[in-house]
Protein backbone atom coordinates (compact mmCIF):
# COMPACT_ATOMS: atom_id res chain seq x y z
CA UNK A 1 0.00 0.00 0.00
CA UNK A 2 1.64 2.94 -0.79
CA UNK A 3 1.34 6.76 0.86
CA UNK A 4 -0.85 8.96 0.43
CA UNK A 5 0.94 12.57 -1.32
CA UNK A 6 -2.52 14.35 -1.10
CA UNK A 7 -5.98 13.40 0.76
CA UNK A 8 -8.87 15.52 -0.73
CA UNK A 9 -11.79 16.08 1.97
CA UNK A 10 -15.33 17.90 1.64
CA UNK A 11 -14.22 20.20 -1.21
CA UNK A 12 -16.27 22.68 -2.85
CA UNK A 13 -15.49 25.00 -5.28
CA UNK A 14 -17.65 28.16 -6.54
CA UNK A 15 -17.08 30.29 -9.43
CA UNK A 16 -19.58 33.64 -8.04
CA UNK A 17 -22.93 31.43 -7.96
CA UNK A 18 -22.22 28.33 -10.11
CA UNK A 19 -21.15 25.32 -8.32
CA UNK A 20 -17.98 24.07 -10.10
CA UNK A 21 -16.50 21.36 -7.97
CA UNK A 22 -18.85 19.40 -5.32
CA UNK A 23 -18.17 17.63 -2.27
CA UNK A 24 -15.26 16.05 -3.76
CA UNK A 25 -12.86 13.49 -1.52
CA UNK A 26 -10.29 11.68 -2.75
CA UNK A 27 -6.92 10.34 -1.86
CA UNK A 28 -3.50 10.60 -4.23
CA UNK A 29 -0.94 8.05 -4.20
CA UNK A 30 2.35 9.16 -3.77
CA UNK A 31 5.04 8.36 -6.64
CA UNK A 32 1.93 7.24 -9.24
CA UNK A 33 -0.01 8.61 -11.87
CA UNK A 34 -3.56 9.82 -11.32
CA UNK A 35 -5.46 10.58 -14.30
CA UNK A 36 -8.61 13.16 -14.50
CA UNK A 37 -11.08 12.45 -17.25
CA UNK A 38 -14.56 13.48 -18.08
CA UNK A 39 -15.96 15.52 -20.50
CA UNK A 40 -15.49 19.29 -21.38
CA UNK A 41 -16.47 21.57 -18.31
CA UNK A 42 -17.03 18.92 -16.07
CA UNK A 43 -14.30 20.69 -13.20
CA UNK A 44 -11.29 18.79 -13.97
CA UNK A 45 -8.95 21.92 -14.52
CA UNK A 46 -10.34 23.53 -11.57
CA UNK A 47 -9.86 20.87 -9.26
CA UNK A 48 -6.03 20.25 -10.40
CA UNK A 49 -5.65 23.82 -9.84
CA UNK A 50 -6.78 24.08 -6.37
CA UNK A 51 -4.26 21.19 -5.85
CA UNK A 52 -1.46 24.28 -6.08
CA UNK A 53 -3.91 26.65 -5.33
CA UNK A 54 -3.55 28.70 -8.40
CA UNK A 55 -7.34 29.48 -8.33
CA UNK A 56 -6.63 32.06 -5.74
CA UNK A 57 -5.84 33.81 -8.51
CA UNK A 58 -9.06 33.90 -10.15
CA UNK A 59 -11.51 36.78 -8.76
CA UNK A 60 -14.53 35.43 -7.20
CA UNK A 61 -13.48 32.01 -6.58
CA UNK A 62 -14.72 30.44 -3.24
CA UNK A 63 -13.26 27.58 -1.69
CA UNK A 64 -14.11 25.18 1.42
CA UNK A 65 -12.61 21.70 2.44
CA UNK A 66 -9.59 20.29 2.99
CA UNK A 67 -6.58 19.14 0.90
CA UNK A 68 -3.63 17.61 2.94
CA UNK A 69 -0.24 17.46 1.68
CA UNK A 70 1.75 15.50 3.93
CA UNK A 71 -0.95 16.25 6.70
CA UNK A 72 -1.03 19.99 6.28
CA UNK A 73 -4.00 21.34 4.99
CA UNK A 74 -2.51 23.97 1.97
CA UNK A 75 -6.22 26.47 2.52
CA UNK A 76 -4.38 26.77 6.18
CA UNK A 77 -3.87 30.90 6.60
CA UNK A 78 -0.46 30.14 7.74
CA UNK A 79 0.70 28.38 4.17
CA UNK A 80 2.58 30.03 2.30
CA UNK A 81 1.48 30.11 -1.69
CA UNK A 82 5.17 30.45 -3.15
CA UNK A 83 6.63 27.84 -0.95
CA UNK A 84 3.32 25.33 -1.83
CA UNK A 85 3.53 25.82 -6.04
CA UNK A 86 6.91 25.43 -5.67
CA UNK A 87 6.54 21.79 -3.91
CA UNK A 88 3.88 21.34 -6.24
CA UNK A 89 4.73 22.49 -9.61
CA UNK A 90 2.29 22.50 -12.93
CA UNK A 91 2.46 21.86 -16.19
CA UNK A 92 -0.32 23.92 -19.14
CA UNK A 93 -2.48 22.67 -21.70
CA UNK A 94 -0.74 24.71 -24.04
CA UNK A 95 3.15 25.08 -23.99
CA UNK A 96 3.97 28.41 -22.46
CA UNK A 97 7.63 28.95 -22.21
CA UNK A 98 8.96 32.21 -21.45
CA UNK A 99 10.35 34.83 -24.11
CA UNK A 100 13.70 34.13 -22.93
CA UNK A 101 16.44 32.27 -23.74
CA UNK A 102 15.97 27.89 -23.09
CA UNK A 103 18.72 28.41 -20.16
CA UNK A 104 16.68 30.93 -18.30
CA UNK A 105 13.27 28.95 -19.12
CA UNK A 106 14.46 26.24 -16.99
CA UNK A 107 16.96 28.57 -14.41
CA UNK A 108 13.97 31.51 -13.57
CA UNK A 109 12.39 28.75 -10.95
CA UNK A 110 15.54 27.96 -8.81
CA UNK A 111 17.36 31.75 -9.55
CA UNK A 112 13.59 32.77 -7.76
CA UNK A 113 14.11 30.35 -5.32
CA UNK A 114 17.50 31.47 -4.07
CA UNK A 115 20.31 30.17 -6.16
CA UNK A 116 22.80 32.10 -7.72
CA UNK A 117 25.55 30.17 -7.80
CA UNK A 118 26.43 29.61 -11.54
CA UNK A 119 28.00 26.19 -11.59
CA UNK A 120 25.11 24.63 -9.57
CA UNK A 121 22.76 26.51 -11.97
CA UNK A 122 24.21 24.84 -14.87
CA UNK A 123 23.80 21.13 -13.39
CA UNK A 124 19.97 22.25 -12.32
CA UNK A 125 19.53 23.18 -15.90
CA UNK A 126 21.22 19.97 -17.59
CA UNK A 127 19.55 17.62 -15.23
CA UNK A 128 16.70 19.60 -15.50
CA UNK A 129 16.37 18.82 -19.56
CA UNK A 130 17.67 15.61 -19.06
CA UNK A 131 14.99 14.72 -16.80
CA UNK A 132 12.42 15.65 -19.41
CA UNK A 133 14.19 14.03 -22.48
CA UNK A 134 15.32 17.25 -24.05
CA UNK A 135 18.92 18.34 -23.24
CA UNK A 136 20.09 16.26 -26.41
CA UNK A 137 18.20 18.16 -28.97
CA UNK A 138 18.65 21.51 -27.00
CA UNK A 139 22.60 21.19 -25.10
CA UNK A 140 24.12 22.85 -28.47
CA UNK A 141 21.88 25.87 -27.94
CA UNK A 142 20.77 27.01 -24.70
CA UNK A 143 21.06 30.43 -25.06
CA UNK A 144 18.43 30.52 -27.73
CA UNK A 145 14.81 31.85 -27.55
CA UNK A 146 12.75 29.31 -26.20
CA UNK A 147 9.76 30.56 -28.08
CA UNK A 148 11.66 29.35 -31.44
CA UNK A 149 11.51 25.46 -30.09
CA UNK A 150 8.88 22.98 -31.93
CA UNK A 151 5.77 22.47 -29.99
CA UNK A 152 6.42 19.27 -28.40
CA UNK A 153 10.13 20.71 -27.32
CA UNK A 154 8.30 23.53 -25.83
CA UNK A 155 5.83 21.46 -23.61
CA UNK A 156 9.16 19.18 -22.75
CA UNK A 157 10.99 22.42 -21.87
CA UNK A 158 7.95 23.51 -19.53
CA UNK A 159 7.97 19.94 -17.89
CA UNK A 160 11.83 21.07 -17.72
CA UNK A 161 11.21 23.93 -16.05
CA UNK A 162 8.89 22.55 -13.92
CA UNK A 163 11.35 20.03 -12.57
CA UNK A 164 13.84 22.54 -12.06
CA UNK A 165 12.69 23.65 -8.72
CA UNK A 166 12.29 20.01 -7.78
CA UNK A 167 8.72 19.98 -6.91
CA UNK A 168 7.49 16.39 -5.26
CA UNK A 169 4.10 16.37 -6.98
CA UNK A 170 3.36 17.33 -10.64
CA UNK A 171 0.13 18.37 -12.11
CA UNK A 172 -0.50 18.52 -16.21
CA UNK A 173 -3.70 20.13 -17.69
CA UNK A 174 -4.30 18.13 -20.97
CA UNK A 175 -0.20 18.19 -22.00
CA UNK A 176 -0.35 16.87 -25.25
CA UNK A 177 -3.59 18.18 -26.67
CA UNK A 178 -1.49 20.44 -28.70
CA UNK A 179 1.27 18.05 -29.62
CA UNK A 180 1.46 16.00 -32.77
CA UNK A 181 1.31 11.97 -31.97
CA UNK A 182 4.92 11.77 -31.59
CA UNK A 183 5.95 14.24 -29.20
CA UNK A 184 2.79 13.04 -27.51
CA UNK A 185 4.32 9.30 -27.21
CA UNK A 186 7.43 11.54 -26.04
CA UNK A 187 5.56 12.85 -23.34
CA UNK A 188 4.12 9.67 -22.61
CA UNK A 189 6.98 8.12 -22.36
CA UNK A 190 8.80 10.62 -19.79
CA UNK A 191 5.38 10.37 -17.29
CA UNK A 192 6.38 6.83 -16.95
CA UNK A 193 9.51 8.08 -15.93
CA UNK A 194 8.74 10.60 -13.59
CA UNK A 195 6.48 8.78 -11.32
CA UNK A 196 9.22 7.30 -10.19
CA UNK A 197 10.48 9.99 -8.61
CA UNK A 198 6.99 12.18 -8.49
CA UNK A 199 3.45 11.93 -7.95
CA UNK A 200 1.62 13.03 -11.37
CA UNK A 201 -1.70 13.94 -11.27
CA UNK A 202 -2.97 14.21 -15.45
CA UNK A 203 -6.24 16.03 -17.15
CA UNK A 204 -6.54 14.24 -20.20
CA UNK A 205 -9.42 14.18 -22.76
CA UNK A 206 -7.50 10.97 -24.49
CA UNK A 207 -8.88 7.79 -22.58
CA UNK A 208 -6.38 5.75 -24.40
CA UNK A 209 -4.15 7.87 -22.90
CA UNK A 210 -5.36 7.41 -19.39
CA UNK A 211 -5.47 3.86 -19.98
CA UNK A 212 -2.42 3.81 -21.51
CA UNK A 213 -0.26 6.14 -18.64
CA UNK A 214 -2.17 5.84 -15.42
CA UNK A 215 -2.15 3.46 -12.13
CA UNK A 216 -5.70 5.29 -11.27
CA UNK A 217 -8.73 7.06 -12.79
CA UNK A 218 -10.51 9.41 -11.87
CA UNK A 219 -14.00 10.48 -13.43
CA UNK A 220 -15.69 13.61 -13.32
CA UNK A 221 -18.67 14.85 -14.54
CA UNK A 222 -20.48 17.90 -13.55
CA UNK A 223 -18.39 18.67 -10.75
CA UNK A 224 -19.18 16.10 -9.16
CA UNK A 225 -16.61 13.08 -8.68
CA UNK A 226 -18.73 9.70 -10.25
CA UNK A 227 -15.58 7.10 -9.89
CA UNK A 228 -12.38 6.30 -8.65
CA UNK A 229 -10.44 3.50 -9.14
CA UNK A 230 -7.54 1.63 -10.42
CA UNK A 231 -7.25 2.62 -13.77
CA UNK A 232 -7.89 -1.12 -14.96
CA UNK A 233 -10.78 -1.57 -12.94
CA UNK A 234 -12.43 1.62 -13.78
CA UNK A 235 -11.92 1.03 -17.43
CA UNK A 236 -12.99 -2.90 -17.49
CA UNK A 237 -15.28 -3.09 -15.11
CA UNK A 238 -16.79 0.18 -14.71
CA UNK A 239 -18.75 0.36 -11.28
CA UNK A 240 -20.93 3.15 -12.11
CA UNK A 241 -23.14 3.67 -15.27
CA UNK A 242 -22.23 7.12 -15.64
CA UNK A 243 -18.57 6.05 -16.31
CA UNK A 244 -19.52 3.49 -18.37
CA UNK A 245 -21.64 5.55 -20.46
CA UNK A 246 -18.73 7.86 -20.78
CA UNK A 247 -16.35 5.70 -21.67
CA UNK A 248 -17.83 3.50 -24.23
CA UNK A 249 -18.32 6.91 -25.70
CA UNK A 250 -22.11 7.00 -25.36
CA UNK A 251 -21.94 10.71 -23.89
CA UNK A 252 -19.73 13.72 -23.39
CA UNK B 1 -28.19 39.17 -71.24
CA UNK B 2 -26.22 36.97 -72.62
CA UNK B 3 -24.97 33.99 -70.39
CA UNK B 4 -21.32 34.48 -71.05
CA UNK B 5 -21.82 38.44 -69.46
CA UNK B 6 -22.95 36.76 -66.21
CA UNK B 7 -19.41 37.96 -64.49
CA UNK B 8 -18.71 41.16 -66.71
CA UNK B 9 -17.27 44.12 -64.04
CA UNK B 10 -20.33 46.48 -64.64
CA UNK B 11 -19.94 50.79 -63.72
CA UNK B 12 -22.29 50.45 -60.80
CA UNK B 13 -21.39 53.09 -58.17
CA UNK B 14 -20.33 50.25 -55.56
CA UNK B 15 -17.79 49.76 -57.91
CA UNK B 16 -16.60 53.10 -58.98
CA UNK B 17 -16.13 53.91 -55.30
CA UNK B 18 -14.03 50.71 -54.77
CA UNK B 19 -11.69 51.81 -57.45
CA UNK B 20 -11.20 55.53 -56.62
CA UNK B 21 -10.81 54.90 -52.51
CA UNK B 22 -6.99 53.62 -52.71
CA UNK B 23 -6.61 56.53 -54.92
CA UNK B 24 -8.36 58.69 -52.38
CA UNK B 25 -6.46 57.07 -49.44
CA UNK B 26 -2.88 57.44 -51.56
CA UNK B 27 -3.90 61.16 -51.77
CA UNK B 28 -4.11 61.14 -48.13
CA UNK B 29 -0.95 59.50 -47.70
CA UNK B 30 0.76 61.81 -50.03
CA UNK B 31 -0.31 64.66 -48.22
CA UNK B 32 1.55 63.86 -45.09
CA UNK B 33 4.69 62.99 -46.68
CA UNK B 34 4.86 65.79 -48.66
CA UNK B 35 4.65 68.06 -45.84
CA UNK B 36 6.87 66.10 -43.77
CA UNK B 37 9.70 67.02 -46.86
CA UNK B 38 8.42 70.48 -47.37
CA UNK B 39 9.41 71.07 -43.78
CA UNK B 40 12.97 69.26 -43.53
CA UNK B 41 13.58 71.72 -46.55
CA UNK B 42 12.60 74.83 -45.02
CA UNK B 43 14.59 73.71 -41.95
CA UNK B 44 17.70 72.90 -44.11
CA UNK B 45 17.69 75.80 -46.11
CA UNK B 46 17.29 78.03 -43.59
CA UNK B 47 20.08 76.57 -41.75
CA UNK B 48 22.47 76.38 -44.61
CA UNK B 49 21.99 80.11 -44.94
CA UNK B 50 22.73 80.22 -41.56
CA UNK B 51 25.44 78.70 -41.33
CA UNK B 52 27.16 80.55 -44.30
CA UNK B 53 27.16 83.34 -41.98
CA UNK B 54 28.13 82.10 -38.46
CA UNK B 55 30.54 79.06 -38.81
CA UNK B 56 29.34 75.35 -37.88
CA UNK B 57 32.18 74.92 -35.62
CA UNK B 58 32.11 77.80 -33.43
CA UNK B 59 28.04 76.96 -33.57
CA UNK B 60 28.27 73.65 -32.13
CA UNK B 61 31.68 74.50 -29.54
CA UNK B 62 30.10 78.16 -28.52
CA UNK B 63 30.04 78.54 -25.29
CA UNK B 64 27.79 81.92 -24.81
CA UNK B 65 24.90 82.60 -27.02
CA UNK B 66 23.71 86.05 -27.35
CA UNK B 67 21.51 85.66 -30.59
CA UNK B 68 19.27 88.50 -29.54
CA UNK B 69 21.73 91.13 -28.66
CA UNK B 70 22.98 93.76 -30.59
CA UNK B 71 24.86 92.89 -33.91
CA UNK B 72 27.83 93.50 -32.28
CA UNK B 73 28.10 91.51 -29.29
CA UNK B 74 26.04 88.60 -30.97
CA UNK B 75 26.84 85.09 -30.58
CA UNK B 76 25.36 81.96 -31.00
CA UNK B 77 27.32 79.11 -29.60
CA UNK B 78 24.71 76.51 -29.06
CA UNK B 79 25.89 74.69 -25.79
CA UNK B 80 24.09 76.46 -23.38
CA UNK B 81 20.73 75.96 -24.94
CA UNK B 82 21.54 72.21 -25.14
CA UNK B 83 22.95 72.09 -21.71
CA UNK B 84 19.08 73.67 -20.57
CA UNK B 85 17.65 71.30 -22.82
CA UNK B 86 19.43 68.30 -21.58
CA UNK B 87 18.58 69.51 -17.35
CA UNK B 88 15.04 69.70 -18.36
CA UNK B 89 14.86 66.40 -19.76
CA UNK B 90 17.10 65.00 -17.82
CA UNK B 91 15.27 66.32 -14.54
CA UNK B 92 12.14 65.22 -16.33
CA UNK B 93 13.05 61.78 -16.70
CA UNK B 94 14.09 61.35 -12.92
CA UNK B 95 10.72 62.74 -11.95
CA UNK B 96 9.08 60.89 -14.82
CA UNK B 97 10.19 56.86 -15.48
CA UNK B 98 10.41 55.85 -11.88
CA UNK B 99 6.71 57.38 -10.83
CA UNK B 100 5.25 56.45 -14.55
CA UNK B 101 7.03 53.05 -14.27
CA UNK B 102 5.73 52.44 -10.97
CA UNK B 103 2.34 53.14 -11.92
CA UNK B 104 2.22 51.12 -15.18
CA UNK B 105 3.16 48.34 -12.73
CA UNK B 106 0.45 48.48 -10.35
CA UNK B 107 -1.90 49.41 -12.80
CA UNK B 108 -0.76 46.45 -14.92
CA UNK B 109 -0.17 43.73 -12.11
CA UNK B 110 -1.64 44.84 -9.09
CA UNK B 111 -4.60 46.66 -9.02
CA UNK B 112 -8.13 45.11 -8.75
CA UNK B 113 -9.98 45.49 -11.73
CA UNK B 114 -12.23 48.62 -10.12
CA UNK B 115 -9.31 50.85 -9.27
CA UNK B 116 -7.98 50.21 -12.95
CA UNK B 117 -10.88 51.17 -14.27
CA UNK B 118 -11.31 54.45 -12.78
CA UNK B 119 -7.20 55.53 -12.62
CA UNK B 120 -6.74 54.57 -16.56
CA UNK B 121 -9.30 57.24 -17.46
CA UNK B 122 -8.06 59.39 -15.17
CA UNK B 123 -4.23 59.27 -16.66
CA UNK B 124 -5.72 60.03 -19.93
CA UNK B 125 -7.47 62.76 -18.88
CA UNK B 126 -4.27 63.98 -17.19
CA UNK B 127 -2.77 63.77 -20.28
CA UNK B 128 -4.71 66.21 -22.25
CA UNK B 129 -4.03 68.90 -19.44
CA UNK B 130 -2.73 72.24 -21.27
CA UNK B 131 1.02 72.38 -20.74
CA UNK B 132 0.39 75.75 -20.00
CA UNK B 133 -1.73 74.74 -16.96
CA UNK B 134 1.91 73.20 -15.42
CA UNK B 135 3.91 76.26 -16.23
CA UNK B 136 1.84 78.24 -14.08
CA UNK B 137 1.01 75.16 -11.35
CA UNK B 138 5.60 75.16 -11.52
CA UNK B 139 5.68 78.58 -10.84
CA UNK B 140 2.70 79.26 -8.56
CA UNK B 141 3.33 75.78 -6.19
CA UNK B 142 6.67 73.93 -7.38
CA UNK B 143 8.62 77.17 -7.43
CA UNK B 144 7.40 78.36 -3.80
CA UNK B 145 7.88 74.75 -2.53
CA UNK B 146 11.55 74.41 -3.31
CA UNK B 147 12.23 77.98 -2.05
CA UNK B 148 10.89 76.84 1.35
CA UNK B 149 13.48 74.29 1.28
CA UNK B 150 16.06 75.90 -0.48
CA UNK B 151 15.76 79.92 0.14
CA UNK B 152 18.22 81.08 -2.09
CA UNK B 153 16.67 79.40 -5.33
CA UNK B 154 16.51 81.75 -7.71
CA UNK B 155 12.45 82.53 -9.24
CA UNK B 156 13.02 80.98 -12.30
CA UNK B 157 15.24 77.43 -12.41
CA UNK B 158 15.41 74.69 -14.05
CA UNK B 159 14.69 72.43 -11.14
CA UNK B 160 10.95 73.59 -10.85
CA UNK B 161 10.42 73.36 -14.80
CA UNK B 162 11.80 69.88 -14.99
CA UNK B 163 9.78 68.67 -12.39
CA UNK B 164 6.84 70.33 -13.91
CA UNK B 165 7.68 68.68 -17.32
CA UNK B 166 8.20 65.21 -15.20
CA UNK B 167 4.46 65.38 -14.04
CA UNK B 168 3.14 66.28 -16.99
CA UNK B 169 4.78 63.40 -19.29
CA UNK B 170 4.17 60.94 -16.29
CA UNK B 171 0.64 60.22 -17.54
CA UNK B 172 2.50 59.25 -21.00
CA UNK B 173 4.55 57.06 -19.38
CA UNK B 174 2.32 55.36 -17.25
CA UNK B 175 -0.56 55.05 -20.10
CA UNK B 176 1.48 53.74 -22.68
CA UNK B 177 4.15 51.18 -20.68
CA UNK B 178 0.78 49.52 -19.13
CA UNK B 179 -0.32 48.93 -22.30
CA UNK B 180 2.42 46.91 -23.39
CA UNK B 181 3.05 45.19 -19.75
CA UNK B 182 -0.97 44.18 -20.26
CA UNK B 183 -0.61 42.66 -23.66
CA UNK B 184 1.77 40.56 -22.44
CA UNK B 185 -0.43 36.92 -22.26
CA UNK B 186 -1.68 35.88 -19.19
CA UNK B 187 -0.55 31.99 -19.83
CA UNK B 188 3.15 33.59 -19.70
CA UNK B 189 1.98 34.71 -15.86
CA UNK B 190 0.46 31.59 -14.72
CA UNK B 191 3.33 29.50 -15.37
CA UNK B 192 5.29 32.14 -13.61
CA UNK B 193 3.33 31.56 -10.14
CA UNK B 194 3.11 28.31 -11.01
CA UNK B 195 6.52 27.84 -10.52
CA UNK B 196 5.79 29.73 -6.92
CA UNK B 197 6.72 33.82 -8.31
CA UNK B 198 5.31 36.71 -5.95
CA UNK B 199 3.67 39.45 -7.98
CA UNK B 200 6.31 41.71 -8.11
CA UNK B 201 8.78 38.51 -9.30
CA UNK B 202 6.20 37.86 -12.38
CA UNK B 203 5.75 41.78 -12.35
CA UNK B 204 9.40 42.38 -12.51
CA UNK B 205 10.94 39.34 -14.03
CA UNK B 206 8.36 38.29 -16.52
CA UNK B 207 6.38 40.64 -17.31
CA UNK B 208 8.68 44.33 -17.64
CA UNK B 209 11.41 42.05 -19.91
CA UNK B 210 8.44 40.95 -22.07
CA UNK B 211 6.91 44.18 -22.81
CA UNK B 212 10.28 46.11 -22.82
CA UNK B 213 9.91 47.16 -26.24
CA UNK B 214 6.84 49.07 -25.62
CA UNK B 215 8.00 50.63 -22.07
CA UNK B 216 11.34 51.66 -24.33
CA UNK B 217 9.07 53.04 -26.42
CA UNK B 218 6.83 54.92 -24.24
CA UNK B 219 10.08 56.67 -22.75
CA UNK B 220 11.09 57.61 -25.94
CA UNK B 221 7.88 59.21 -26.52
CA UNK B 222 7.56 60.59 -23.23
CA UNK B 223 11.58 62.49 -23.36
CA UNK B 224 10.81 63.35 -27.01
CA UNK B 225 7.99 65.37 -25.75
CA UNK B 226 9.99 67.02 -22.51
CA UNK B 227 12.80 67.62 -25.22
CA UNK B 228 10.13 70.08 -27.50
CA UNK B 229 8.50 71.43 -24.20
CA UNK B 230 7.91 74.62 -24.78
CA UNK B 231 5.53 76.09 -22.63
CA UNK B 232 6.21 75.24 -19.22
CA UNK B 233 10.08 76.05 -19.73
CA UNK B 234 9.38 79.53 -21.10
CA UNK B 235 7.08 80.29 -17.96
CA UNK B 236 9.45 78.47 -15.43
CA UNK B 237 13.23 78.14 -16.52
CA UNK B 238 13.31 81.95 -17.47
CA UNK B 239 15.34 83.44 -20.72
CA UNK B 240 18.85 83.25 -19.81
CA UNK B 241 21.18 81.27 -22.02
CA UNK B 242 23.88 79.76 -19.91
CA UNK B 243 26.01 76.78 -19.69
CA UNK B 244 25.58 75.18 -16.50
CA UNK B 245 24.66 71.58 -14.95
CA UNK B 246 23.32 73.39 -11.83
CA UNK B 247 19.39 72.80 -11.73
CA UNK B 248 18.61 75.57 -9.22
CA UNK B 249 20.40 78.06 -11.68
CA UNK B 250 18.06 79.94 -14.73
CA UNK B 251 18.43 78.39 -17.77
CA UNK B 252 17.14 78.88 -21.46
CA UNK B 253 16.21 75.65 -23.60
CA UNK B 254 16.29 75.02 -27.63
CA UNK B 255 12.74 75.31 -27.67
CA UNK B 256 12.12 78.28 -25.34
CA UNK B 257 14.38 80.86 -27.55
CA UNK B 258 12.52 79.81 -30.67
CA UNK B 259 9.58 80.81 -28.98
CA UNK B 260 11.14 84.11 -27.63
CA UNK B 261 13.19 85.49 -30.94
CA UNK B 262 10.26 84.67 -32.95
CA UNK B 263 7.57 86.57 -30.53
CA UNK B 264 10.25 89.27 -30.57
CA UNK B 265 10.60 92.04 -33.58
CA UNK B 266 12.98 90.08 -36.07
CA UNK B 267 13.21 90.97 -40.25
CA UNK B 268 13.31 87.53 -41.98
CA UNK B 269 16.20 88.27 -43.46
CA UNK B 270 17.89 88.55 -40.59
CA UNK B 271 20.30 86.29 -39.07
CA UNK B 272 18.51 85.69 -35.93
CA UNK B 273 15.96 84.79 -37.97
CA UNK B 274 17.77 81.85 -39.36
CA UNK B 275 19.50 81.36 -35.89
CA UNK B 276 16.27 79.86 -35.09
CA UNK B 277 16.10 77.42 -37.80
CA UNK B 278 19.51 76.26 -36.65
CA UNK B 279 18.46 75.41 -33.47
CA UNK B 280 15.54 73.88 -34.98
CA UNK B 281 17.55 71.77 -36.74
CA UNK B 282 19.36 70.67 -33.29
CA UNK B 283 16.36 69.91 -31.89
CA UNK B 284 15.83 67.58 -34.84
CA UNK B 285 18.42 65.62 -34.59
CA UNK B 286 18.54 65.48 -31.07
CA UNK B 287 15.00 63.39 -31.49
CA UNK B 288 16.13 61.36 -34.01
CA UNK B 289 19.56 60.30 -32.06
CA UNK B 290 17.10 59.33 -29.23
CA UNK B 291 14.33 57.88 -31.55
CA UNK B 292 17.06 55.82 -33.09
CA UNK B 293 19.21 54.86 -29.31
CA UNK B 294 15.60 53.40 -28.34
CA UNK B 295 15.11 51.20 -31.20
CA UNK B 296 18.27 49.85 -30.30
CA UNK B 297 18.18 49.17 -27.04
CA UNK B 298 14.39 47.76 -27.98
CA UNK B 299 15.57 45.77 -30.50
CA UNK B 300 18.40 44.74 -28.38
CA UNK B 301 16.74 43.59 -25.19
CA UNK B 302 13.46 42.67 -27.40
CA UNK B 303 11.51 39.07 -26.06
CA UNK B 304 9.22 38.05 -28.41
CA UNK B 305 6.12 36.20 -26.66
N1 LIG C 1 -12.60 31.56 -14.30
C1 LIG C 1 -13.82 31.02 -14.34
N2 LIG C 1 -14.90 31.78 -14.03
C2 LIG C 1 -16.14 31.24 -14.05
N3 LIG C 1 -16.41 29.98 -14.38
C3 LIG C 1 -15.39 29.18 -14.70
C4 LIG C 1 -14.04 29.65 -14.69
N4 LIG C 1 -13.23 28.64 -15.05
C5 LIG C 1 -14.04 27.58 -15.27
N5 LIG C 1 -15.34 27.89 -15.07
C6 LIG C 1 -16.48 26.98 -15.18
O1 LIG C 1 -16.30 25.89 -14.31
C7 LIG C 1 -16.65 24.67 -14.93
C8 LIG C 1 -15.48 23.72 -14.92
O2 LIG C 1 -14.47 24.24 -15.76
P1 LIG C 1 -13.08 23.52 -16.00
O3 LIG C 1 -12.23 24.43 -16.76
O4 LIG C 1 -12.58 23.01 -14.71
O5 LIG C 1 -13.54 22.30 -16.92
P2 LIG C 1 -12.66 21.16 -17.56
O6 LIG C 1 -13.20 19.88 -17.05
O7 LIG C 1 -11.22 21.41 -17.37
O8 LIG C 1 -13.04 21.30 -19.09
P3 LIG C 1 -12.11 21.13 -20.38
O9 LIG C 1 -12.00 19.67 -20.59
O10 LIG C 1 -12.89 21.77 -21.47
O11 LIG C 1 -10.81 21.77 -20.11
C9 LIG C 1 -17.11 25.03 -16.34
O12 LIG C 1 -18.52 25.06 -16.33
C10 LIG C 1 -16.56 26.40 -16.57
O13 LIG C 1 -17.43 27.14 -17.38
MG1 LIG D 1 -9.59 22.01 -18.65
Amino acid sequence: MKHHAISVQDLNLYYGDKHALKDIKIDIEEKSVTALIGPSGCGKSTFLRTLNRMNDLISGVKISGVINVHDQNIYDNEVEVEMLRKQIGMVFQAPNPFPKSIYDNVAYGPRIHGMRNKNELDQIVEKSLRGAALWDEVKDRLKDRATGLSGGQQQRLCIARALAVEPEILLMDEPTSALDPISTAKIEELVQELKQNYTIVIVTHNMQQAARISDKTAFFLNGDLIEYNDTDTLFSNPEDQKTEDYITGRFG
Amino acid sequence: MSQSNRFKRKKTFRNTLEGMIPKILLACAFLSIITTFAIIFTLLSETVSFFQEVPFLSFITGTEWTALFSEAQQQFGILPLVAGTLLITVGAAIVAIPVGLASAIYLSEFAPERVRKVLKPVLEVLAGIPTIVYGYFAITVITPMLRFFMPELNFFNALSASIAVGIMIIPMIASLSEDAMRAVPDHIREAAYGLGSTRLEVALKIVLPAALSGVIASFVLALSRAIGETMIVTIAAGATPNLTANPTETVQTMTAFMVQAASGDISFQSIVYKSIYAVGMTLFVFTLVMNLMAQWIARRFREEY
